[in-house]
């Protein structure tokens, strides 16, 4: 058996030559005609390979070219639509639909210092699939190292999050990534540039045509194609196979001792994580208010008071999931706490006492005394360990379309 | 002395010993008691059949094996050995632990022999009594007390059953079922709770029937919930008796479709001792009935009396509740409708701003109905009956009662999603393989092609690889075992790996 295996491999080995043999002749030949009537292009030109015409993992291919998630958790029924409730819980609704091609255009983009104004940050600096998606820092820098107000979010799943931003104040990527890249602060393009710079560069032009084969030929890229296809790839950045994962459905084994205690204290009603970082997501998508301290110094964060002007809102923001939250320290919206057992502590030290004097805060109910004991507070730090799960992490690409260096 | 023969010696023990073990069973051994085996289950008297009939269409049948609990084990252990379908059934006895179950389908049954029950201690150290997140999980006949957190909380699971429970001070709730559609919660006596006795959160299809609640903040508690029923209670000494209501910030936005029926609700006047922040804690003492923000609730039938406050309270989020503010939740009660209940000797101590709004009619007395704040459309059947309060665009109700539905349960069980096994292969091949396996392509194992050249018409192969790899080949790294599939996942992705085409 095992003799006629190795029998098949190399057989398909053998063949997988000989095709590769062909390939490499007819590449060649291609490129020395592409160098023989190419003549003068205005900007330098870099071998990026064709856009890919398979999904990324997660994702089906239909027969409209689009990529349809696909996961344990469609096994569910949905009981409602903000996808919430158990372990065995259907998700909300996902962005997807995307093609293969646009979303592997997305994460040529998104890797791409060239969408920055100086050409040294990409949306990697801060999201950077080596650090979780995120950027490893309290609050993220910005162009020239400027240090700025948030810190970043892990970006695994954000393709089911209807509202963006820990603020809230973006309700879809495409709107959500316009600050970044035209903020002074952040990337420090305009629009202007921004399209100037893309659309100078060739391979971006045949990679945009390959990506929207419907567009007329020498239309010029258009802002919405970059950010649609930015937002493709970032949609296709799931993380629902961890340990946590395996437990809910159904495996016991997926989970020890300690980890299924702090699963239980985790969802119990004294600590009440699970009340907002409800699963499957681990968020319920709503603003809280729980009063975290900013670091030394800086002072309260109004959060969602500002874009929805109420006051009511002080010091809220968006329940973050928790997917991967051991692979993203600092933690909260500043990165106050440098650990997950700090984080946990703050929740047992009491309603309301980090709050600044003077502020007056609508701390939400879920927010009050459990008196979780240390071995409690220890099993939690085990449980959200166990939300992680990198295994579909992108791809970074080896060369860009920019011909620039990947800059994480 | 005359030695005893040995003989002499043998036949006392033994007659001791005989004696002994007499004695021992007598006194402390257990009785042999014939219990029913069985507990009744959700009966689905609608089912292709008219209201009116009390013909039962369907009942779950018990189909597992039953795994007894006694004393000095536990339970959590016969959980872990049971399957769907399994019946557990706990003796008396103490028993300290958190029980969770996150199976479907699993029935606990404590059996309470000469009045002893099968209780269940958190000894003010344990979180929850029951956490479950299965379908079809059934929960009777236990005691609950001195938990921190609950007596029994669900997290999601559809078709429960929790029955003749008896709680005393489980801390915050002493039954929550959350994100569940279609549950009945019946005969439990509660008391002592910090939040609500009976809590139904975020549900759907949910009746609460005959059940006593006492001494706690709130008796019965219907939030963000559709499709509600809560009938023949009796809700009495708690701060607020029956509350139907909307909290905002929840990821599910309304409360609707709620009826209130033939219940007592007597003497709501224990003084509220919920923790600070949380909802109830603004719940006035002498509260009957508070409908805040909720819609389509039906008052009927009610015996509403001796509470301090008010009979019936209505008010919108602005004036009950003030919290962070929530765009997408609506705060106004709208549609709320009073029909014929016995109310009398409300009142006598108002509290708070109701005694404020009060004393601005020269009144010291607070109402039998009070309204307040927002809301359109509700309606009430003979205002004169009772004294009001901001009733005055309260308009005849256009019912009279609402006889013609006994039960907000759903005719059927709510089915599971099935899944064919194709389907089930091809989430799994995406959801988990596509990570490391693809058509045409190295990712981290090899392409798809060549699992299906290698595992040609043996799915069995690839179940017996993905359960236990071998590493078979140098230049790849091992792959690291899928065993936490089930069985029926492993073989339904092997087979729809050998089946795909590119």
């Amino acid at each position: 058996m095992l003799w006629n295996n190795q029998r098949i491999i190399q057989d398909l080995v053998e063949k997988g030559r000989v095709i590769l043999k062909v390939i490499i002749s007819v590449a060649v030949l291609g490129i020395m005609a592409v160098a023989f009537f190419a003549g003068q292009r205005p900007t330098a030109y870099y071998p990026v390979p064709l856009l890919k015409s398979s999904c990324p993992p997660g994702f089906k291919l239909n027969e409209n070219n689009e990529c349809i998630a696909k996961n344990l958790y469609s096994q569910y029924a949905t009981t409602n639509k903000a996808g919430v409730g158990g372990l065995k819980s259907a998700l909300p609704e996902i962005r997807d639909g995307f093609s293969p091609q646009e979303i592997d255009l997305g994460r040529y983009l998104f890797f791409d210092p060239a969408l920055s104004a100086d050409q040294t940050v990409s949306c990697a600096t801060c999201h950077d699939p080596d650090k979780g998606l995120g950027d490893g820092l309290a609050t993220s820098q910005g162009k020239d190292g400027q240090k700025l107000k948030r810190a970043a979010p892990s970006l695994y799943n954000v393709g089911y999050l209807k509202k963006l931003f820990w603020d809230g104040r973006a309700s879809s990527l495409e709107e959500q990534m316009l600050e970044p890249l035209f903020s002074k602060d952040e990337m420090g393009n305009t629009p202007e540039n921004l399209l100037n710079t893309i659309n100078e560069i060739e391979n971006y032009r045949k990679l945009f045509a390959e990506a929207y084969p419907k567009r007329e030929r020498d239309q010029p890229i258009a802002l919405n194609e970059i950010t649609k296809a930015i937002a493709a790839f970032q949609s296709s950045l799931v993380s629902l196979n961890s340990k946590y994962d395996q437990y809910a459905h159904g495996y016991d084994e997926a989970l020890n001792k300690k980890e299924i205690e702090g699963l239980n204290i985790f969802r119990s009603f004294v600590a009440r994580c699970a009340e907002c970082h409800t699963p499957p997501l681990f968020t319920n998508q709503q603003f809280a208010v729980i009063g975290t301290p900013e670091p030394d110094g800086l002072p309260l964060d109004p959060g969602a008071e500002i874009p929805f002007n109420d006051e009511s809102l002080r010091g809220a923001f968006k329940v973050p999931s928790l997917r991967n939250i051991a692979q993203t320290a600092p933690y909260m919206h500043s990165g106050r706490f440098k650990t997950l057992r700090e984080t946990v502590q703050f929740y047992t030290d009491g309603r309301g006492h980090a709050v600044p004097e003077g502020e007056n805060l609508l701390i939400h109910w879920h927010i009050w005394e459990p008196n979780l004991t240390d071995y409690e507070l220890d099993r939690l730090v085990d449980f959200l360990k166990t939300l992680t799960d990198e295994s579909f992490k992108p791809k970074i690409p080896e060369v860009l379309p920019s011909g620039l260096k990947i800059s994480t | 002395m005359k030695k005893k023969s040995p003989f002499i010696k043998i036949i006392t023990s033994i007659l001791l010993i005989g004696i002994g073990i007499f004695i021992g069973k007598s006194f402390f051994g257990q009785k042999n008691v014939e219990t029913v085996p069985i507990p009744s289950t959700i009966k689905y008297r609608n089912a292709g059949l008219t209201n009116d009939t009390t013909q039962v269409a369907s009942a779950q049948e018990f189909t597992g094996k039953i795994i007894e609990v006694k004393k000095g084990s536990s339970i959590q252990n016969a959980v872990k050995e049971a399957n769907p379908g399994d019946l557990i059934r706990v003796y008396p006895g103490t028993y300290s632990e958190n029980v969770y179950i996150d199976k479907d389908n699993i029935s606990l049954q404590g059996v309470v022999i000469n009045g002893e029950w099968p209780t269940l201690d958190g000894k003010k150290e344990i979180n929850d009594a029951f956490l479950y997140s299965g379908n079809g999980i059934l929960i009777e006949n236990f005691k609950i007390i001195n938990y921190k957190g609950n007596g029994i909380m669900g997290q999601a699971g559809n078709n429960f059953i929790i029955r003749n429970n008896w709680i005393i001070d489980t801390g915050v709730y002493g039954i929550f079922p959350q994100y569940g559609k279609n549950g009945l919660v019946e005969h439990n006596v509660l008391s002592k709770i910090a939040d609500a006795a009976i809590y139904i959160g975020m549900c759907h299809n949910v009746d609460v029937l005959q059940n006593e609640v006492f001494d706690n903040v709130a008796g019965i508690e219907i939030e963000n919930s559709r499709h509600c029923l809560v009938e023949n209670n009796y809700a009495h000494n708690n701060t607020g008796g029956l509350l139907a209501f909307v909290t905002p910030g929840l990821p599910i936005k309304t409360t609707f479709d709620v009826i209130l029926r033939n219940n007592f609700v007597v003497n709501n006047n224990h003084e509220n001792f919920g923790a600070p922040g949380s909802t109830v804690s603004g719940i006035p003492p002498g509260t009957g009935i508070l409908i805040m923000a909720a819609d389509d609730v039906i008052v009927e039938n009610n015996i509403i009396t001796g509470n301090n406050n008010t009979g019936i309270t209505i008010v919108d989020l602005a004036t009950g509740d003030p919290k962070a503010n929530d765009p997408n939740s609506e705060g106004n009660p709208d549609r709320v409708v009073i029909l014929d209940n016995i109310m009398f000797d409300n009142g006598n101590a108002p509290t708070g701003e109701l005694k404020a709004v009060m004393l601005t009619q020269m009144e010291t007395k607070g109402p039998d109905i009070f309204a307040y704040g927002g809301g359109t459309g509700s309606t009430i059947r003979d205002k004169n009956k009772y004294r009001t309060f901001g009733l005055d665009n309260y308009g005849m109700a256009q019912i009279t009662d609402t006889q013609d539905i006994p039960t907000m349960m759903t005719p059927t069980p709510v089915p599971p999603r099935s899944v064919s096994t194709e389907e089930l292969g091809e989430l799994t091949y995406y959801g988990v393989c596509a990570g490391c396996h693809a058509f045409g392509t190295r990712l981290i194992g090899p392409p798809t092609e060549i699992l299906q050249a290698i595992h040609q018409n043996n799915p069995q192969g690839i179940v017996d690889y993905i359960t236990a790899p071998k590493n078979l080949r140098e230049d790849y790294p091992e792959m690291p075992p899928q065993d936490y599939l089930s069985e029926e996942a492993k073989m339904a992705v092997a087979e729809y790996i050998l089946a795909l085409k590119h």
